[in-house]
């Protein structure tokens, strides 16, 4: 995929490439080394809290034993949500992928200095945050609905993560933009474009939750004007809230598409088409966030309808994804002597960590997909909105499709960053199993407590007075879960902690990029940038414009700020 | 067409010979490899998931269509705002709230969600009744999730939710609050009572 040369064209006014040096490298690497490393740091906490979480669902009440580390259930399901959710994912996304596109480009990062004062941005942003998070000053859990308000440097440390990878962004456009000029009339890396669709996709969605809190939120609690809109509050939180989810996923898409059949000796099945899902995701993630805000009163029946079908439109390019990967997949396995209609599946590179803890990333998913059709289905989302099935759901999205994938690829680049071995490789193969087992109870046993019961989510339900007996066996599967989870997120700090420490690299590590298996180049529709993104505005504008401008005409600052924690 | 228009064409380049063509493709696969790919080539297989994707996308559609707007499960929608501040105003349904008879069998429930209780926090209904709900919040968000029902809406501070419900079982059923709500949120519910021919007694 990387190109580093091309043949004379003899077109004029071509810029020369750029060499990538020794110290270019060095420079990316570090920048992803640190994301990474504050990326994993964030997740050690995040599992632990989650852990406890799972613990008093069953009536273990570790709460009394951390005072006043964590005060309590909600002080640490707010870290848990904001530091796996949004710490995790936003830095190893940004540590990844400037690792990613200096490979895929064979390139130096154009403005390097931009992309190291973002991380730096988005590290003060973190501290800012962290403050009132861990001094339970911000209590709020990690969607911060108004009128509950946290302290104002929560919303603005919140921000500064989001400008940071904004900068991580526009670095990465402008490294893009720079090997385009060196190599005209030659489609774009397919990494590296789909890493810029990505920032892309991100850039336009965390618009909405930054109007929210610079233009609501902000003000608000910095005590400058009295009042808030919750309904307005929530519809710019749910403009960034689903689009989020696919910052999440496309990450873990382009290690599936274009990584992980190199791990499996296997080709990328229709390149073209993969880039056409990119476009689509880029296209249609925006224009739907009213599917998070179907039970919400105040928004009108006819706009939750179009955004349930435009969600039904970007259900497509995942399907597309679930042929395109597993035929890359068998593509390999066939390779490595595979035979028969399934028994090929045998022959896939299961031995590799790195390999094995994303193809379980990619099976826990589809569960997830099918339960996110259901989320999406309308009237059908009245059954399980707001219950146990949402987490159950979203455990096997970001939970697993983008978490275990993440912990896949970083047991080949933490080895490639820090130039020492894997330690243990045995140990992350159990690791990845035991968090697919984990996960699979966890999820079956919180989706069947929100689909019979009506068990609702993010509450104590340890103490709940309303919890019924008839719940127990599902919290007893789920607590199972949370045991073979725990395991699994100790092996992953031993195996990392433990490669930090071990040998030199013996076998140099390259970043694996699967070789298209038709070499035919796409059709330059699918390297144009300015249909899609007028395409993805125009949308969201069609889709959002007309209900945010009666929100904000009849917009009603009633609500006073409530602490309740 | 004439003879002469056909030449036209051919010179055109829009009906080239076979070995024009591909000495054409040779050229360009040395210059610019891209050129000749101009449209999307889709394996066969590929082709027929993506109509099975897009078959099974179409008939959920129409399942959540048909079961919306012509069986009538419906979604909360637009009501009605209020200002959570005067919810004790003179006049105002949540000064108040409870259950009140429509008609036989007909009745609407006003409620008021609040840290960490809703008022009222029980009513008593006959088997059969409709009961549409009002339910506000007068602090923070709330949740309103009536379980073994679809009967699930959200609780803002500012906006009226409503949503209906014919009971055709007695029993027990349970209001939770389902959105965070602060430190005691898991203790805020209700009940509603379910009764074969019971007196209606509003409870509060």
């Amino acid at each position: 995929m990387a190109v580093s040369t091309v043949p004379k064209t003899g077109v004029a006014a071509r810029v020369e490439p750029v060499p990538l040096t020794q110290a270019d490298i060095n420079v990316a690497d570090r920048i992803a080394g640190t994301s990474i490393f504050i990326a994993a740091s964030a997740l050690l906490i995040g599992v632990t809290l989650g852990v406890m979480q799972g613990l008093e669902h069953v009536g273990i009440n570790l709460y009394v034993y951390v005072q006043p580390w964590v005060a309590s259930y909600y002080h640490g399901l707010t870290m848990h949500g904001v530091l796996n959710a949004l710490v995790w994912t936003t830095f190893f996304i940004v540590g990844f992928f400037t690792f990613a596109i200096v490979r895929s480009l064979n390139r130096p990062l154009r403005w390097p200095r931009l992309n190291v004062l973002a991380l730096i941005v988005m590290v003060f942003g973190l501290l800012l945050a962290a403050i009132p998070m861990l001094s339970n000053n911000a209590t709020v859990l990690y969607t911060f609905y108004p009128p509950m308000k946290a302290d104002w440097t929560f919303y603005m440390g919140l921000t500064l993560v989001v400008v940071g990878s904004w900068m991580a962004g526009w670095g990465f456009y402008a490294t893009l933009i720079a090997w385009r000029k060196e190599h005209p009339g030659q489609n774009q890396p397919f990494i590296a474009l789909t890493i810029s669709i990505t920032m892309a996709l991100w850039q336009l969605c965390t618009l909405g939750v930054a109007a929210e809190i610079l233009f609501l939120l902000l003000p608000w609690s910095l005590g400058w004007v009295s009042g808030t809109d919750p309904l307005l509050g929530r519809t710019l939180f749910w403009f960034f809230g689903h689009p989020l989810v696919y910052f999440w996923l496309l990450p873990a898409y382009i290690s599936w598409y274009a990584m992980l059949p190199k791990q499996t000796d296997g080709k990328m099945f229709s390149e073209p088409l993969a880039r056409l899902v990119f476009w689509l995701f880029l296209l249609l993630s925006t224009p739907l966030g009213f599917h998070h805000q179907y039970a919400d009163p105040g928004i009108p029946q006819a706009w939750k309808y179009i955004h349930a079908v435009l969600t039904y439109g970007v259900a497509f390019p995942s399907l597309l994804t679930a042929f395109t990967v597993i035929a890359s997949l068998e593509v390999g396995a066939r390779a490595r002597g595979g035979k028969g209609y399934f028994g090929w599946i045998r022959r896939l590179n299961w031995g590799n960590p790195s390999y094995a803890a994303q193809n379980l990333a990619m099976v826990l998913f589809a569960f997830g997909g099918i339960g996110g059709i259901t989320n999406a289905s309308f009237n059908l989302n009245l059954a399980v909105h707001n219950t146990m099935w949402i987490p159950g759901h979203f455990h096997l999205t970001v939970g697993s499709a983008t978490t275990l994938t993440f912990m896949g690829i970083a047991y080949w680049l933490v080895p490639k960053l820090t130039k020492r071995n894997l330690f243990a490789p045995k140990l992350a193969l159990a690791q990845a199993w035991t968090w697919f087992i984990g996960m699979l109870l966890m999820g079956n046993g919180l989706h069947l407590l929100g689909l019979h019961f009506g068990a609702p989510r993010r509450s104590m339900l340890g103490s709940a007075p309303y919890a019924s007996a008839d719940w127990n066996p599902f919290l007893y599967e789920s607590v199972v879960g949370v045991i073979f989870l725990s395991i699994s997120a100790t092996l992953f700090y031993v195996v990392i902690v433990g490669t930090l420490f071990n040998r030199r690299l013996t076998v140099p590590i390259e970043m694996p990029i699967a070789e298209p298996l038709d070499p035919t180049p796409a059709p330059k529709w699918l390297d144009n940038w300015t249909p899609w993104l007028a395409g993805a505005i125009g949308l969201v504008l069609l889709s959002y414009g007309p209900m945010l401008y009666q929100l904000i005409r009849d917009m009603t600052m009633w609500s006073q700020p409530w602490r309740v924690w | 067409m004439s003879e002469h228009e056909q030449d036209a064409i051919v010179e055109d380049g829009s009906s080239e010979t076979a070995a024009d063509q591909a000495g054409h493709e040779e050229a360009l696969h040395v210059e610019a490899p891209q050129e000749t790919a101009s449209h999307l080539h889709i394996d066969r297989y590929e082709a027929a998931w993506i109509r099975i994707s897009v078959g099974v996308l179409v008939v959920f559609m129409i399942a959540v269509t048909i079961s919306s707007f012509a069986i009538g499960i419906q979604l909360p929608g637009v009501y009605d705002r209020i200002n959570p501040n005067e919810l004790y105003e003179p006049g105002s349904p949540f000064a108040e709230p409870g259950l009140r008879e429509l008609a036989p069998g007909k009745y609407e429930a006003y409620f008021r969600g609040q840290i960490w209780s809703f008022v009222p926090n029980e009513i008593h209904v006959p088997v059969g009744s409709e009961v549409t709900f009002y339910v506000t919040s007068q602090d923070v968000q709330h949740g309103f999730k009536i379980t073994e029902t679809n009967v699930n809406v959200m609780v803002l501070p500012g906006q009226i939710s409503t949503l209906k419900h014919t009971f055709d079982e007695a029993g027990e059923y349970q209001i939770i609050c389902h959105e965070y709500c602060g430190q005691l949120h898991h203790t805020m519910y209700a009940t509603i009572y379910v009764e074969e021919d019971a007196p209606v007694a509003d409870a509060q």
